[in-house]
């Protein structure tokens, strides 16, 4: 099963690389890893999405418990939460095909950021799902390039991760 | 007053109450170099290669329960210590390992002698810094002795360039750490405990399995208490040997891929299993759906929480420190009234003997040719079992392990995780300098001890009177047994042509040898060599080329299926 792991970390400059080390040498599926520092600058928070059965997991969460530089792992399909990943496209957008194009970018309730003659850039916001699903919704051939940022994740409500 | 960042690590080191530093130099270590001979509070050993540095640490530190120091210079004395941390690495021993490093200025640009020691030593340490700024010394140092010795133990690289330790700060070593990252578990949960209790006392085929955790975490005077008050048998691991006295009679044996017949089929069938300081290793179990069994309850004392469901599904984990929990499961045990079934008990005892009556370690006592397992036998007698006793890997550690019997913690030292052939001697050099009158013997073949046997060199500058037990067969044997049982006898680069003559390598050296040939002359020589206090004595035994180590559990298989002699 896909979960998302929430994770915080020393910011550090090797911490990065322990963490991918360890997915790597232990053979664990990784979907996405994202990173940024937080509020406090010393701590870094990363989200990994990944899958695999209930003791892989469990064993994934352990390991990285044990990193010395994490500070916190939780799994946020333990409990209610939100996802959120940006999407950046940028489609070919000529004559009547940009009408169409922001009609799209409307319904998925994203954004055109760039404009040129023949393309726009649109901003997207929402779940794996969602930004699939408007890949695919357009033409393919219409795709001149994507760039996407992978997951973030968060509690819902009370569910707070922090040191 | 401010000194140098070379003097800061040296000073750092005394504070931490360091006796012996095993290290080699090189010019990015070269300050710190300077401000050991300044000094003279630690004692350096100048090893003869960077494996052996870190392998003598770690024989210290598995010896006296401190933690082990080794001091190499980058590139390749970082890729030569590599062998050395990994070994650590698998075995949890406690050993900070200060490595030189390029200057900051240089690094990155490929400069002479530089590797990314940070990156290559990475998947093979617990933990491991690069020291970027002079002021950050002595915390970063103080950070790796505890997070070497706390928790589960492990090995700690310090990188530090080389302009750092030219650099001046002001130096004061911080009395304590605290990590908000890091705060291991030592006390057991004690509804776990309770649990742990009531599947105890409803057991009628009980086991108790221990491994190099009762070891590490000094509990085998508690595993040995809990063992006895409960009657129950007792098995170690290969790593976990002398946590309980191999002599006693609730002992049944190592366990494991050359376990004892009777420790394999009691862990195979037991209903309850109490594991201790172990972490079901694929040599140990064999393969986990084989091993699986329905009615089968396991209670998992463990201090890593990582070791627990990682290979076998327990029914009870407790995490905490091994010693902590057994003192608290003791008490516990002593203030219920209940008591295990007796006569089911009772009835198990007898299975198990019954077991043990198929006497699998038997082997032919009257042959012509030495058999390995006799010169073992006579080395315990002749040592009365006291001595410490470091291997290398192969047919001869197994057959140090089944027929050396340990009653005490600390006393057999050996590569158990990694299986890192070239580990005995140097680890025997640590070994002796923690125990420095102690009979320390290495058990060897003449290929492992071919892989670091440029140490006969430091024995000889440092005195140390190790005794090394070549069993010698010509062959790998270990890799020669697999070739006979799995490859239909096609022995493929597994002889060891073109031997040295190891008694004239033991003079060159300056030690003194013997070639052992007769099985009559093995108690003399062993005699005449541990009469030899103040000498290194290197015992060539001539063995039987092809002896087999049984029993034997096939890669894959389980515990239950075994060959058996
Ligand atoms: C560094 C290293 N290389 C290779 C091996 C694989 N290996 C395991 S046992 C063995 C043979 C050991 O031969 P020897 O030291 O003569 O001991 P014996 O088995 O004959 O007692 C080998 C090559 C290893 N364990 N370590």
């Amino acid at each position: 099963m896909r979960h998302i792991l929430s994770l915080l970390m020393e910011n550090e400059s090797g911490a990065l690389s322990r963490v991918s080390g360890l997915f790597s040498a232990r053979g664990y599926n990784i979907e996405s890893l994202t990173v940024a520092p937080t509020e406090d600058p010393t701590l870094s928070r990363m989200t990994i999405v990944t899958s695999g059965s209930d003791d892989v997991i469990e064993q994934i969460t352990k390991q990285l418990n044990k990193l010395i530089e994490i500070v916190k792992v939780v799994d946020l399909n333990d409990g209610e939460y939100i996802e959120r990943e940006l999407m950046l496209v940028k489609v070919r957008a000529s004559g009547k095909e940009r009408e169409e194009m922001k009609r799209m970018a409307d319904i998925f309730r994203g954004r055109v950021i760039d404009v040129t003659d023949k393309a726009y850039t649109i901003e997207l916001t929402g779940t794996g799902t969602k930004l699939n699903a408007f890949l695919e919704a357009i033409e393919s051939d219409a795709i001149l390039e994507t760039v996407r940022t992978g997951a973030s994740g968060i509690g819902r409500g009370e569910r707070i991760l922090k040191v | 007053m401010q000194i140098s960042g070379a003097e800061i690590v040296i000073r750092c080191l005394q504070e931490e109450g360091v006796e012996y530093i095993f290290g080699y130099p090189g010019g990015a270590v070269l300050f710190i170099y300077d401000e050991l001979f300044k000094q003279s509070k630690l004692k350096h050993v100048l090893v003869r290669h960077e494996q052996g540095a870190v392998h003598a640490a770690d024989g210290y530190a598995r010896a006296c329960q401190k933690v082990g120091v080794a001091l190499v210079t980058s590139g390749p004395g970082v890729t030569n210590a590599v062998t050395g941390i990994a070994t650590a690495y698998m075995d949890s021993i406690p050993v900070v390992i200060i490595s030189g490093q390029v200057p900051t200025p240089a690094i990155g640009l490929d400069a002479f002698q530089e590797v990314d020691t940070v990156g290559i030593t990475r998947p093979c340490v617990k933990h491991n810094f690069l020291v970027k700024d002079v002021k950050d010394i002595a915390t970063t140092i103080k950070k790796a002795f505890y997070l070497a010795a706390t928790g589960r133990p492990g090995p700690v690289l310090v990188d530090i360039p080389k302009d750092i330790t030219q650099h001046l700060a002001e130096f004061s070593y911080p009395q304590e750490v605290s990590m908000r990252s890091y705060t291991p578990v030592t006390r057991g949960h004690s509804g776990q405990i309770k649990k742990a209790i009531q599947l105890i006392m409803d057991a009628k085929r009980p086991m108790i399995y221990s491994g190099g955790g009762v070891i590490l975490g000094e509990a085998a005077g508690e595993l040995t208490e809990l063992v006895r008050n409960l009657g129950f048998p007792c098995t170690n691991t290969l790593m976990g040997l002398g946590g309980y006295p191999a002599t006693d009679p609730q002992f049944v044996g190592m366990l494991g891929m050359h376990g004892t017949y009777e420790a394999n089929m009691a862990m195979q069938n037991c209903d309850v299993l109490l594991a201790i300081g172990a972490r079901f290793d694929d040599r140990v179990i064999g393969n986990p759906k084989h091993f699986y069994s329905e009615d089968r309850r396991i209670v998992h004392i463990d201090i890593d929480p990582s070791s627990i469901s990682k290979r076998v599904k327990v029914d009870v984990p407790i995490v905490g420190n091994v010693r902590e929990v057994l003192q608290e499961l003791i008490k516990q045990l002593a203030a219920t009234r209940e008591k295990p079934e007796e006569a089911a008990l009772a009835a198990w005892w007898s299975q198990i003997e019954e077991w043990r009556s198929r006497d699998c370690l038997k082997y032919d006592r009257a042959s012509a040719i030495i058999k390995p397992q006799f010169v073992v036998e006579k080395l315990y007698e002749v040592t009365n079992g006291d001595a410490f006793v470091t291997s290398d890997v192969g047919q001869h550690q197994m057959w140090a392990a089944q027929f050396y019997k340990f009653d005490l913690p600390r006393r057999w030292i050996n590569s158990g995780g990694l299986g890192t052939m070239g580990f005995g001697l140097p680890a025997a050099m640590g070994v002796q300098l923690a125990h420095p009158g102690a009979d320390v013997v290495c058990i060897t073949g003449e290929a492992s001890i071919q892989m670091c046997i440029q140490e006969l060199s430091t024995c000889k500058q440092y005195h140390l009177p190790v005794k090394i037990v070549n069993l010698n067969n010509r062959y790998m044997g270990m890799v020669r047994q697999w070739q006979e049982f799995f490859h239909g006898n096609r022995y493929a680069e597994s002889y060891m042509d073109a031997l040295p003559d190891f008694v004239k390598l033991a003079e060159a050296y300056g030690h003194v040898g013997m070639k052992i040939e007769q099985p009559s002359d093995v108690e003399g020589a062993l005699r005449e060599a541990f009469s030899r206090k103040d000498d290194l004595v290197f015992l060539d035994f001539i063995t039987d080329q092809s002896e087999n180590v049984f029993p034997m559990v096939p890669g894959g298989k389980g515990l239950s299926e075994m060959i058996l002699v």
